[in-house]
């Protein structure tokens, strides 16, 4: 990227091969979300969920899994988290009403690991919640994309739709099964992470889209294959600039933001990646294989 | 494009020159001036604090109401001897057999009956009933359900706040969510266990006789609050914590015990001082919350309306129930269904790397921007740092609330910023291609630009809005910055860099400017 870029990438005779990758991802990753499932954090499965920081270095993760073990509380996951003594825990319970409950595991956990015990953070979500939690955050995805639907017919023809929208999809079922595969936590900053690789995604498809529907109106000999080459490359440094420069800004804030913001930077550095991969290989064939012709945008002038 | 009217220049300089003062003001704090109090708030993630999303349960509420009218129904009936075979309270509704249905309905649907109240703002009575050969099924009509219910959370939310005010906690905020919840924020608060006792109990307190092996009509098995053990109490309630006016914790001065002195009102008062007075030698039961704090034996009458109650108390713990019955009792138990709690040292951690990864990202697009389009990538990066400080000038002016996400959502403007003069730059490189005239290609290229622009704006701006709408807590942060970043990115491509492109060009339009 930072030589200069060829001008004149025949990127249509890419199409086949890259699609049926395309294809193969998907349904790779519709497998995996079917067999292994999503990592769903409390925000959408209900529990405890606590940031702990121990005094002591000493400690080692051993200790803190036997001590949550003693006390008892079903499914506990316990793992490093960030910093050298801080670690990230769990907990599946149903119902805690009790309002000690906090209160007690932080005294059984300091008595069993003979050090004090920091709770720097604690997430409770109750069942009905997290329910509403899940339902709200797949309502605003299916609203994006029906948006998303809406805004690109509005602009222009169906079948540019059509591609924007299967371009979207890809990026957002490819990313999902990452995250499904490598068992990555699903939580509500991977919902605004999600949207926002939607809005990319769309942002980067409409400006190629834009591109191709000119050259559509300006050469009316030449073939759609032939229009969206040219308008890839015409694109092709301005789509590359952008992608490297939101890189560096989710870089910066995988690095050097904490590990609070590790999932979100994660899921929106594939979604970027993917989503301009999408635009050009995904967005574009599909107006090649709805058959966009000239007569398709100059019908839409009248 | 390149031309600007000298009113256009001076309204886009006015505008970043206020929104930046509102930027700067971030660092002065100054409570009582209406221009430097319009600062952005940290959100509960940022300077740490409890965020708890309580729910009201009616149930108990309407069952308690319900069997009231039930008592009232009886009553009347037995005043007016209209006969009936039945009349219990069983689930939601309350059942009654009776032959004389045109009678009960003479009653019921009598605008100023005293158990079926008539709501003039709905037109419609609290209850509604079904008929089923002699059996009456009356329920809560659905206007009875929305009054029962606000009235329980409007009181709910007074008892809330004077509770969480007694404790007093800095600026809490507590306010209602919805039809049957309330959602109180307490920042700085990083151990919220006492606030969550305090709030979890209904501390309904009602003093009454125990009763030496009665009927089960009129007494009930309570069991004590501390032990296991249960003895039969009445069910009449002499006096209930409704009548008290104060409550204060105290060390007992014989037995160098925690106990709770209160004072009842007048009504209390009175009621107190005949039921002791005509008990002498019983033992009187102290109730909260249905269990027995305790019971200790009336060995004279108590006249002034002053007593204590004695217990297994600490000092700590008779504070709290003093504090309680002060605050009076709720109308129907809270619980607790969602809590986050930041510690401030974390929240104190994630303003640092939050800064630290802001800094980073903006220095790596800034030298990328300078190295791709040199003296251009200057303007584009000078954009960028009015962008920046216009996005916390519109966060300040509305007194946002910054969160960890709505920092991800900054940094992502940085990079996502540029691709507006991105976009247009690209553009004036071709059409520099065919077209000698810098001015001609210039304005060209912002032209032919803009639909382009405008699209992949609209479309991250679509996402952000619906993420603020449906998205909660700290992810609504996130949606605020990138919505609000990109209206001062298209303020800063469009307005501000143009403004600068057109006078360099201008400046140049001779020479070979390369870009």
């Amino acid at each position: 990227m930072i030589l200069n870029i060829p001008k004149d990438i025949k990127f249509s005779n890419y199409y086949k091969r890259l699609n049926l990758l395309s294809l193969s991802l998907i349904i790779l990753s519709i497998l995996i979300l079917f067999f292994k499932g999503l990592n769903l954090g409390v925000d959408f499965k209900g529990g405890t969920l606590i940031e702990i920081r121990t005094e002591n270095s000493n400690v080692n993760i051993g200790e803190i899994r036997q001590s949550f073990m003693k006390m008892n509380l079903g499914d506990v996951n316990v793992k490093k988290f960030g910093k050298e003594n801080d670690y990230l825990v769990k907990i599946e319970i149903k119902k805690s009403n009790d309002d000690n409950f906090i209160q007690s595991i932080n005294n059984s956990l300091s008595s069993d690991l003979g050090s004090e015990v920091n709770f720097r953070r604690v997430e409770n979500v109750g069942p009905k919640v997290s329910n509403e939690l899940l339902k709200s955050g797949l309502l605003a995805i299916s609203l994006s994309l029906a948006a998303m639907l809406l805004y690109i017919w509005i602009r222009f023809e169906w079948q540019f739709s059509v591609g924007a929208i299967a371009a979207i999809l890809h990026d957002v079922i490819i990313t999902v099964g990452i995250f499904s595969f490598l068992s990555y936590e699903i939580n509500l900053s991977i919902v605004a992470a999600i949207l926002t690789i939607v809005g990319y995604s769309m942002n980067d498809t409409v400006v190629i889209f834009d591109r191709i529907r000119e050259n559509l109106k300006k050469y009316s000999k030449i073939s759609i294959s032939d229009i969206s080459n040219q308008s890839t490359n015409e694109t092709l440094s301005r789509t590359l600039i952008t992608s490297v420069t939101t890189l560096l800004a989710l870089f910066s804030i995988y690095f050097f933001g904490g590990a609070i913001l590790k999932g979100f930077s994660f899921a929106m550095i594939i979604g970027v990646i993917v989503g301009t991969y999408s635009s050009i290989f995904v967005a574009a064939p599909v107006l090649k294989y709805t058959k966009v012709t000239q007569k398709t945008v100059l019908k839409e002038e009248n | 494009m390149l031309h600007f009217s000298k009113i256009k220049i001076f309204t886009i300089y006015l505008i970043i020159i206020f929104l930046s003062f509102f930027t700067f003001t971030n660092f002065f704090n100054d409570e009582d001036n209406f221009f430097l109090s319009k600062n952005i708030n940290l959100g509960l993630d940022l300077q740490g604090g409890s965020y708890l999303l309580l729910e009201v349960d009616t149930k108990p509420l309407i069952n308690q109401r319900l069997q009231e009218k039930v008592i009232k129904l009886r009553d009347y009936f037995k005043y007016n001897k209209i006969k009936y075979k039945k009349l219990s309270h069983e689930g939601n509704s309350i059942i009654l057999n009776t032959s004389d249905i045109e009678k009960f309905e003479e009653y019921f649907l009598n605008k100023d009956n005293d158990v079926n109240y008539y709501f003039e703002r709905y037109r419609s009575f609290e209850m509604e009933y079904a008929i089923d050969n002699n059996n009456i099924f009356i329920t809560y009509s659905k206007f009875g359900l929305i009054e029962i219910n606000n009235s329980a959370i409007d009181q709910s939310l007074e008892i809330v706040r004077r509770r969480i005010d007694e404790v007093g906690t800095k600026e809490p905020s507590i306010v209602r969510r919805g039809n049957d919840r309330i959602l109180i924020e307490l920042p700085g608060l990083d151990d919220p266990a006492r606030i969550k006792k305090l709030l979890g109990k209904t501390a309904k307190l009602t003093f009454r006789l125990v009763s030496d092996g009665d009927s089960e009509f009129t007494s009930e098995l309570l069991s004590f609050e501390n032990s296991d053990n249960k003895i039969n109490v009445n069910k009449r309630i002499i006096v209930s914590g409704d009548n008290l006016i104060n409550a204060t914790p105290k060390l007992d001065n014989q037995t160098n015990q925690a106990v709770v002195s209160f004072t009842f009102d007048r009504v209390g008062a009175k009621k107190f001082a005949r039921a002791t007075t005509d008990n002498v030698g019983k033992k009187l039961a102290i109730i909260l919350d249905g269990n027995i704090v305790s019971a200790p034996q009336i060995r004279e009458p108590i006249l002034g309306g002053n007593g204590q109650i004695t217990g297994d108390f600490t000092f700590q713990s008779a504070t709290d129930l003093a504090l309680l019955l002060r605050s009076g009792a709720l109308p129907a138990p809270l619980s607790i269904i969602e809590e986050r709690t930041v510690g401030p040292d974390l929240g104190e951690d994630s303003i640092k790397a939050g800064a630290l990864s802001l800094l980073i990202g903006f220095l790596l697009v800034i030298f990328y921007m300078i190295y791709k389009y040199r003296f251009l990538g200057i303007i584009a990066d000078l954009a960028l740092i009015i962008n920046l400080i216009l996005l916390l000038g519109i966060l300040s002016v509305l007194e946002a609330t910054l969160t960890l996400p709505g920092i991800a959502g900054i940094i992502l403007t940085v990079g996502m910023a540029v691709d507006a003069n991105v976009l247009i730059f690209e553009r004036i490189k071709e059409e520099k291609k065919n077209e000698n005239s810098n001015i001609y290609a210039f304005d060209m290229g912002y032209k032919k630009a803009q639909s382009a622009v405008l699209d992949a704006n609209i479309t991250t701006l679509i996402s952000a809005i619906i993420l603020f709408f449906l998205g909660s807590g700290p992810v609504k942060g996130f949606a605020v910055t990138i919505g609000i970043g990109i209206i001062t990115t298209l303020f800063s491509a469009y307005f501000f860099a143009r403004h600068l492109t057109s006078f360099y060009v201008l400046k140049n339009k001779d020479k070979e400017i390369s870009i």
